[in-house]
């Protein structure tokens, strides 16, 4: 899928800069508290369950279910309504905002807890979004 | 030495002298309008306020200059739509303190004329700007409403029963002249409103206007001298969560509701059943099911049945909202100082749909999307 020009585009900082440097190689890269073993995002260079600087960059599996979202109805630029605004939280525990792709944008076809998957969504030569379809199969 | 229920006092409390759509007034004025009107209400004039409070865009330094104030004190706690109520709550222990004796809280915005009106979109390498902007979210209506599917599958919450929180708020609104909607509706107009951002109609999103508030604070021990009754700040609580409504802990819950509202109740000393009026900050339907659950007055998921049975409405046992509430009073963009105006205005005794016998009333407030909350427990008695 090819992306509408006029999306807000990110803009990596250094404590963010791995994450994107993931997406835009196909992986989904989380942090994870190497105290606790517990993931989570977004990137931060230490640990929110402990305040330690014990953390490692591990690839998710990108397998993830909708926890919830919107269907936003106006004209927004990037963007063509009806368009779901989604949370989906990961096999690893954390959660995150993205779009489900692939998908009628209905309430009917956007079921709480389905499985999803990411798709690796490229906005230009630097930036590509995480973005999730249903789970092949599923 | 702890501050003690009832130390500090309400003793000036107005909003502009209109709201709803205010052309003749830029932002600052808006402020400038409802200060006026409050230090009216006290008796008071600019030299007689030591402290200034307000939220940003607006800073505490301009406000002051413009009214003519020298203050010793100063708050711009910013944390959106409830910064009033936290506020109320650093006013209090900075009086208790000494820092000030005559504190002078405003709230001012062109939310609608967008005079003199600061956009805020998320910067680029905000986290907002790197993990939400990027997928769509347009303003509030598209990010509030975010957890509402969750809630709704977790408790079996039908979409009739989410819309009876506007209808039940139509009622009370349909009480007071400055409401900007009056016009009873019922389940059926909410659902057959325009969709904006499912789950959530036009009628179950707020307002959008241009309006101010004003709160003067002082001592108890001086709170008697003033013209008005004093109002009496029994307790008070505040906490944050997190700007990013993709990373609450609980999309059924508020943790940082979970906090202020507790800490105002154990502050005043009292009891759920001891409230006889309570606002809610309703940016949109699901805020006043959330509050009444995070704030204990029902167990998780009996907030659509309480509210469906009548118990919030005109005449019913717990009166919610009572000004018509973001959803049909009014709803600047920071609404926090309109739920404290109401508490106030129903504490005195001088609501537009005023609830009999009034003693005590919680103002309860959101801000951001989920992001912070802070609570204030008002009374007319001094404990």
């Amino acid at each position: 899928m090819t992306l509408e020009p006029g999306r807000p585009r990110p803009e990596p900082t250094p404590e963010t800069k791995h994450f994107w440097d993931g997406t835009r190689n196909g992986k989904l890269l989380l942090q994870r508290c190497t105290d606790t073993g517990k993931a989570y995002f977004p990137p931060r260079p230490f640990s929110p369950y402990t305040g330690t600087r014990n953390v490692e960059v591990f690839e998710a599996s990108g397998k993830a279910t909708l926890h919830s979202y919107v269907i936003h109805h106006r004209p927004v630029p990037g963007f063509k309504p009806p368009y779901a605004i989604a949370v989906v939280e990961l096999e690893e525990g954390p959660r995150m905002m993205t779009n489900i792709v692939d998908c009628p944008q209905t309430p009917e076809a956007l079921v709480l807890d389905m499985p999803v998957e990411v798709a690796f969504t490229k906005m230009d030569d630097d930036i590509t979004l995480p973005l999730f379809r249903p789970a092949k199969g599923a | 030495m702890t501050i003690k229920p009832g130390e500090i006092a309400i003793v000036g409390a107005a909003e502009s002298t209109r709201i709803g759509t205010v052309p003749e007034m830029a932002q600052i004025m808006l402020h400038a309008d409802a200060a006026l009107n409050a230090m009216k209400d006290a008796g008071l004039k600019p030299a007689d306020i030591d402290g200034v409070a307000c939220v940003g865009p607006m800073m505490p330094q301009q406000i002051a200059h413009y009214l003519g104030i020298t203050p010793k004190w100063v708050d711009g706690t910013g944390v959106g739509g409830c910064s009033f109520m936290l506020h109320v709550r650093h006013a209090a222990a900075a009086i208790h303190a000494g820092y000030a004796k005559t504190i002078l809280i405003t709230h001012g915005e062109s939310g609608k004329s967008r005079i003199n009106a600061t956009p805020r979109p998320p910067e680029p390498q905000s986290l907002n700007g790197q993990f939400e902007a990027p997928f769509g979210p347009m303003g509030p209506p598209t990010l509030f409403p975010i957890p509402v599917l969750r809630y709704m599958k977790k408790y079996g919450v039908s979409h009739e029963q989410m819309a009876q929180v506007a209808v039940v708020q139509r009622e009370w609104a349909a009480k007071n002249p400055r409401a900007a909607f009056r016009d009873p509706i019922t389940v059926a107009d909410v659902l057959n409103s325009r969709m904006i951002a499912y789950p959530f109609r036009l009628l179950q999103c707020c307002l959008v206007t241009d309006g101010g508030g004003a709160l003067i604070l002082t001592s108890a021990d001086r709170a008697k001298d003033f013209p008005q009754k004093p109002v009496y700040i029994l307790g008070s609580g505040e906490s944050v969560e997190t700007t990013m409504v993709s990373q609450m802990e609980d999309f059924t819950s508020s943790r940082a509701f979970r906090v202020a509202g507790p800490e105002a109740f154990r502050m005043a000393g009292i009891k759920h059943g001891d409230v006889d009026h309570l606002m809610i900050y309703d940016a949109f339907a699901h805020l006043p099911m959330y509050g009444l659950e995070d704030l204990g007055f029902v167990q998780r998921g009996e907030a659509k049945d309480f509210i469906w049975e009548g118990n919030t409405r005109p005449g019913g046992k717990l009166p919610l909202n009572t000004n018509g509430g973001g959803l049909s009073y009014t709803h600047t963009g920071m609404y926090g100082m309109f739920a404290l105006q109401e508490s106030v205005r129903q504490v005195r005794g001088i609501a537009p749909a005023q609830v009999p016998d009034v003693t005590i009333s919680v103002a309860h407030g959101v801000g951001g999307m989920f992001s912070a909350s802070g609570t204030v427990v008002f009374s007319n008695q001094r404990p």
